[in-house]
């Protein structure tokens, strides 16, 4: 009839295999490279905005330091461990998937949920004590202690709520995808032959911990020693 | 047709030890704690390069291990250096303009 083998002596089809995938390697091989596709163009991404946030930083110092200290570095600090645990909840989800547990693959995805939206409940603290500060760049905003630099400041601020706002929306999005997996997870669709998708979930989640581990020192901790106001 | 000597078609069973995790982890802590530090400190034009040779290694750990790049293959190692060699060549065009065009200011 033809050459081409039916694969009559293999095992039936495993449910999650695509069919343009030889087998369950090659789709888990095809699945992470590709992520770290769409990742190499978030870091461009995210890069883009930070090349124009050190272009400024470089051309007003001043501004950049004073703006540095309107932030809430303890909520920052708290912040970045709470995002690092996540990462590490995250990592034992998939762990937990490679060895098959089911019940430790659920725990860990809704730690990473858990720690994920205490991350967006201090986020949504901090940006509404700017907001009240009046800290939000536009009509609205009415900072002016040194009045020669309030308009740089505010240039700080325009990357400021730029940065951080892309990063929450990559967290919202990273809350959204982790129900639909703490759901897969607890159906059990994630066995040590098919945990791809858990690996790629943690891909994209590590990557979103990464640029907060960036912006931090950016935009809590600039250095303002010996840098003349004015 | 297919070489099962290359073996590059089954599903990788490297599991990281629950012991490596906990130490990067414990490290990246420890880096959180010591950007900080660091901050408080006036170490004149040395305080930007540390925070990210801080940020840098730590964001190394978590590729390396989180993201188990380690344990990857040549071609994921291809595209993430890839993508690093992009974001190099952003800020070095970027910069060889930006930091030649004001001498005044810098």
């Amino acid at each position: 009839m033809s050459d081409i083998a039916l694969h009559d002596d293999e095992q039936v089809h495993h449910p999650f295999l695509q069919h343009q995938f030889e087998d369950l390697g090659q789709q888990y091989e095809a699945s992470t490279l590709g992520m770290w596709m769409f990742l190499s163009t978030e870091i461009l991404f995210f890069g883009g905005v930070l090349c124009a946030y050190w272009v400024y930083r470089l051309t007003y110092p001043e501004a950049w330091a004073l703006g540095g200290q309107q932030q809430n570095t303890l909520a920052g600090g708290l912040n970045t461990i709470v995002l690092i645990i996540s990462s590490l909840t995250m990592a034992l989800a998939v762990r937990n998937a490679q060895l098959g547990n089911r019940r430790g693959t659920v725990a860990m995805l809704v730690a990473t949920l858990f720690f994920g939206s205490v991350f967006l409940g201090v986020k949504t603290y901090e940006y509404t004590m700017h907001y009240r500060e009046g800290l939000f760049p536009g009509v609205h905003f009415t900072w002016h202690e040194v009045p020669e630099l309030a308009a740089k400041v505010q240039l700080f601020m325009v990357f400021y709520w730029s940065l951080t706002g892309l990063h929450a929306l990559h967290m919202v999005i990273g809350v959204g995808l982790l129900l639909w997996f703490i759901w897969r997870a607890w159906r059990g669709h994630f066995t040590p032959d098919y945990y791809g998708p858990v690996e790629v979930m943690g891909l994209y989640w590590h990557f979103v911990d990464i640029v907060w581990i960036f912006l931090f020192p950016f935009l809590y901790l600039i250095p303002h020693f010996g840098v003349h106001h004015g | 047709m297919a070489d099962d000597n290359e073996n590059d078609h089954a599903v990788p069973h490297h599991i990281t030890p629950l012991a490596t995790y906990i130490i990067v982890f414990l490290a990246l802590a420890a880096g959180t704690l010591l950007t900080w530090y660091a901050s408080t400190i006036d170490l004149g034009w040395m305080n930007t390069p540390i925070a990210l040779v801080i940020a840098t290694t730590k964001a190394a750990l978590v590729i390396l291990f989180f993201m188990h790049v380690i344990y990857s293959s040549r071609l994921t190692w291809v595209v993430v250096i890839g993508s690093f060699v992009w974001l190099g060549v952003l800020f070095v065009l970027t910069f060889t303009d930006y930091l030649t065009r004001m001498w005044q200011i810098y």
